[in-house]
């Protein structure tokens, strides 16, 4: 049996849960004052994800680096995947919002995307 | 090699340096920091003292009076900010009465003018704020105020135009006595010299016993400072004093030509020449002591707080003169407040000295006047728009608290002696220094530097050395 | 001079929405001056996401959210100057402004809306102790280095303040490859949403040290350290709770204040609690036809709030442009009371007969309530009573007011809002 205390992010009451596991499957939620509260709790604990957001250096724009997000959530531990494949790509201006700046990111299936527009100086 | 070196650009240095540039002589500076004014200098009360404190028949009362006299004709000549606002020092009750008494006394000693002794009404007329506590107080209306480090950069700025040679990033590490003269050796190599001047501030001592057996010793008197709000800069307007202490003409609350108020000093010995860290207790004191003097005190309106160290030595006066068991070196050092006010009077005494020692002859076209930096505020607005048509980076604001434009910025960096870090163009143009401390505009500034100096933003430092502000680039340690 | 109807001061979320909202109002003449050099103000800066839910009902980057704006201002052809700083505004509304281009020059507005935002407090209004080298930044100044210029200010970093500017950035940092050793919080609960404590710091295992301050700084050139404490309930320092830590800079995220210069030159009333302009129902400052919005009124929490104010300010100002905003000399004026718990509410007063059908009341509150009401009492009648789960200072609450209950009673003259117990 595998204890993870989490906290729920939905509402400023953040509520300390507990989620009770064997072998991957969810015994009980505990510590939620609402629903919301056990599908974080649930989603937490089997998938979590987020949007990575973060910037890309330019070759010749106006603006030294284009700010960049994950199109979808990507599986938290591929962060910091993501992060270093981003290093390497250099996109050149001009760069629309929407462009894909590197596609499938860290075998996500997940384009990151230009979040700003860059023009060429 | 040189007629004259001069160690330190502080004010005493550059002050020393101005007036030796009248004669012809090859004179070279030696500052260990990026810039002038980085030492004493720059961190004080920018007062200009009356010239009540010192002890009668001391170097310090004569200089500061002769130094306070000189001080208005100065700033026009050089252009600098220089506001004859005057002084008070309060009295909170009948019993201290005598000692106020005292220093009256020994202001007409000095020959301090227009010293008047107010009582409880006159002063409150004059300053509303006062504390309700007031007694009385010496008036001292020849105080004054002025910005320091224009002070000294307007000094170092006319000796360089007349001939002056300034080497900064230039640490003096020993000296070796020559024949005739000295040879200095530096961080940046060696320098020969006929005569030195040791103006090194804190390092006075140091340098002093160099050459001397008669050892001298410098306690570094740390004092602790608030800056406030523009908004608070009228609480007072003239500079407010309580009675002195053995440590000092203690907490004073004043206007600053900047339209600020400043609190301060503290003053605490300390082993440690550049500590100039501000402490929980001392910046406290600050408060509680400046709100005995002043009512109301808008404490809130706190932007900085900054911490300058004093050259104290034990005797307790300046030392100006040649060191007896060292002929050709002269000290200028214990300077300590009056110093500011005392600076122009400083030198007039070394060029005095040293003309003697060495028959220094005029030379036939001494620069007197010094042109500040373009002030754009100063000007009509139709001659500000003719200055952005032919300069249009007059019209880029950069620093949006102080409303200082790019080319105020680009004409400190380009001058001689130009701002070389983003404390240089702070101290110069004021970008930075107001109400969001350079939130807005340091990025941009450094941007200006690094196009400038055609380097990277990384290189770009805070006050020169390994003040980088920059540690490198986005995801270069992945 | 040039004459413009309306003139709205800063092109950030603010300016950009009022001037959507006043063209929409059928005003031809409006102009938006911006001294940045692109529209969407702080935004820009703002490339994490999570902005939008109210507005578009998705999430949103700050650039992707300030560019929705930019565009319908561009497809309106809504005049802007970029890179153009307002030197002065006049009670009379005559607006002196710079730029590189046109030098200085003046312009006659109708109506005024001041959007100009806010900025961060500096490290000298908590008079932090220490040495003041290169490696201490505002955490907006290290957003805009690390965000927009590609520039990392340090490489082991401390935080404090837990706002949500200074959790953000610790996340940010760690992902451009610093190392963010903590976030120290004076108060005993952080100002940031739940959702940046959990995804800026607990995914990075990065520590949230509440009641506790920086005591000292250390380092001559650069940062080399800095001294935390722990701190009583009355945020004094308690000795003996120092912990050092080895680090080469200092973030601050110790507030934001509104940036109200031009305000109190033209001579326009401030609330010395949100240090904004004091406004009406119509957002009107104490001056006739000069309207505020924004983090320049009151600090949001908020973008998407930021956006629906500033089109009410937009609105009213177009209707004060057309003759068709009562004069206040003229009608009815109510007075809102902030009661126990409510730290201020903008607006202060409101003039039932200038009002729309529902009016939005903001305000914050002073301290963590849980399973607490907002009331609000016309004079002595509570006409709302509203449960909420949970309330902290960090977020704006608000609560809305209608014009046909504050018209039914024409004799009462104030309304009080304040949080109540079970």
């Amino acid at each position: 049996m595998e204890t993870k205390r989490l906290t729920c992010i939905n509402c400023p009451l953040g509520c300390a849960l507990t989620v009770e596991m064997e072998e991957g499957n969810i015994l009980y939620i505990k510590g939620n004052s609402c629903k919301r509260g056990a599908v974080y709790a649930q989603k937490e604990v089997t998938n979590p994800v987020r949007t990575v957001t973060t910037t890309v250096a330019v070759k010749d724009g106006a603006l030294p680096v284009v700010s960049v997000k994950t199109r979808e959530p990507i599986p938290k531990e591929k962060i910091f995947d993501c992060i270093q494949e981003l290093k390497r790509v250099r996109p050149a201006a001009p760069i629309h919002i929407g462009d894909v700046i590197l596609a499938d990111a860290a075998g996500t299936g997940v384009d990151v995307v230009a979040t700003k527009q860059v023009l060429a100086p | 090699m040189y007629d004259i070196i001069i160690i330190g650009a502080g004010v005493s240095g550059a002050a020393a340096a101005r007036e030796l540039s009248r004669y012809q002589a090859k004179i070279c500076v030696l500052e260990k920091e990026e810039d002038v004014c980085c030492g004493t200098s720059k961190a004080n009360s920018a007062i200009v003292h009356a010239g009540y404190d010192a002890a009668a028949g001391s170097l310090k009362a004569k200089l500061n009076v002769r130094g306070n006299e000189l001080m208005g004709r100065l700033s026009e000549e050089l252009d600098f900010p220089f506001q004859r606002i005057g002084s008070l020092v309060l009295c909170f009750q009948e019993a201290d009465l005598p000692k106020l008494q005292a220093l009256y006394q020994r202001g007409i000693e000095n020959g301090v003018p227009k010293l008047r002794i107010l009582d409880r009404e006159e002063t409150l007329r004059l300053e509303p704020n006062l504390s309700e506590d007031t007694f009385a107080s010496l008036y001292a209306p020849t105080a004054g105020i002025v910005c320091p480090f224009e002070l000294n950069l307007a000094l170092a700025e006319n000796a360089y135009a007349n001939g002056t040679k300034f080497q900064f990033h230039t640490e003096v590490q020993s000296i070796e006595r020559l024949e005739k003269g000295y040879l200095l050796h530096t961080s940046r190599g060696e320098l020969r010299t006929r005569y030195v001047v040791n103006a090194a501030g804190l390092y006075g001592d140091e340098i002093h016993n160099m050459v001397s057996q008669k050892k001298l010793k410098l306690t570094a008197r740390r004092g602790e400072y608030c800056l406030l709000d523009k908004t608070a800069g009228t609480h007072v307007r003239r500079t407010i004093f309580p009675l002195p202490d053995k440590m000092g003409k203690g907490i004073l609350v004043t206007p600053t030509v900047h339209g600020n108020l400043l609190l301060g000093p503290t003053a605490v010995n300390t082993e440690d020449k550049e500590g100039v860290n501000t402490t929980l207790e001392g910046l406290a004191l600050v408060s509680e002591r400046a709100a005995r003097s002043v009512k109301n005190l808008p404490v809130r309106q706190v932007i900085t707080s900054f911490a300058g160290l004093r050259a104290h030595e034990e005797g307790d006066d300046f030392i100006i003169e040649e060191v007896s068991d060292a002929k050709g070196f002269f000290d200028c050092i214990g300077i300590e407040s009056p110093g500011i006010a005392s600076c122009p009077a400083i030198g007039e005494r070394v060029a005095a000295l040293l003309q003697k020692e060495m028959d220094l002859k005029k030379k036939d076209h001494f620069i007197s006047a010094r042109k500040g930096r373009l002030n754009p505020n100063a000007l009509s607005f139709a001659e500000r728009n003719a200055l952005i048509r032919k300069q249009p980076a007059y019209g880029n604001i950069i620093c949006r608290c102080e409303m200082i434009s790019e080319g105020e910025i680009l004409e400190a960096v380009r001058r001689p002696l130009g701002a070389k870090s983003l404390d240089g163009v702070k101290r110069r143009t004021r970008s930075g220094m107001g109400r969001c401390q350079g939130g807005f505009c340091s990025p941009k500034v450094m941007e200006i530097l690094a196009r400038e100096q055609q380097t990277g933003l990384q290189e770009i430092t805070k006050s020169g050395g390994s003040s980088k502000l920059l540690a490198g680039t986005n995801k270069d340690a992945f | 001079m040039k004459n413009y109807d309306i003139v709205i001061i800063g092109g950030g979320p603010a300016g950009l929405a009022a001037a959507i909202s006043a063209r929409e109002s059928k005003i031809e003449s409006i102009l938006i001056l911006e001294r940045d050099r692109e529209l969407g103000g702080i935004l820009n800066q703002c490339i994490h996401n999570g902005f939008g839910l109210h507005t578009f009902q998705e999430e949103l980057t700050g650039p992707e959210y300030a560019d929705r704006f930019i565009c319908q201002v561009e497809e309106k052809n809504i005049a802007y100057k970029l890179n153009t700083i307002v030197l002065d505004i006049t009670s009379e509304k005559v607006i002196t402004a710079m730029n590189r281009e046109e030098g200085l020059f003046q312009t006659q507005a109708k109506a005024v809306i001041l959007a100009m935002g806010c900025r961060e407090r500096p490290r000298g209004a908590l008079n932090i102790p220490g040495y003041r080298p290169a490696g201490i930044y505002s955490a907006g100044t290290a957003q805009r280095l690390v965000n927009m210029e590609g520039c990392l200010p340090g490489r082991e970093v401390v935080i404090l303040g837990s706002g949500d500017i200074g959790l953000i950035m610790a996340r940010r940092l760690t992902l451009e490859g610093a190392k963010v050793q903590a976030v120290a919080e004076l108060m005993p609960y952080s100002g940031g949403l739940k959702r940046n404590i959990v995804q800026c710091l607990n995914d990075y295992d990065i520590p949230l040290k509440l009641s506790h301050t920086v005591i000292d700084i250390q380092g001559k050139k650069r940062v080399e350290g800095v001294t935390l404490a722990a701190v009583d309930a009355q945020g004094k320092p308690i000795p003996g709770t120092e912990e050092h830590y080895a680090c080469d800079t200092l973030l601050l995220s110790v507030g934001l204040i509104p940036e109200n210069e031009l305000s109190r030159g033209m001579g326009v009333e401030l609330n010395s609690v949100t240090s904004g302009p004091k406004v009406d129902e119509s957002l009107e400052t104490s001056l006739e036809g000069v309207f505020a919005c924004g983090n320049v009124l009151h600090v949001h929490d908020l973008v998407d709030f930021v956006s629906a104010e500033s089109a009410a300010a937009g609105r009213n100002a177009a209707a004060y442009v057309k003759g068709e905003l009562p004069g206040r000399a003229s009608v009815k004026k109510l007075f809102l009371r902030h009661g126990e718990g409510v730290r201020y509410t903008v607006p202060e007063t409101i003039c039932p007969e200038r009002m729309d059908e529902e009016l939005t009341v903001r305000f914050r509150v002073s301290r963590v309530y849980q399973s607490c009401y907002i009331s609000a009492y016309f004079d002595h009648e509570r006409i709302r009573h509203k449960k909420r789960q949970i309330m902290a200072p960090g977020e704006m609450e608000d609560i809305k007011l209608t014009k046909e209950e504050l018209l039914k009673y024409p004799d009462r003259k104030q309304i009080t809002i304040m949080i109540e117990e079970g």
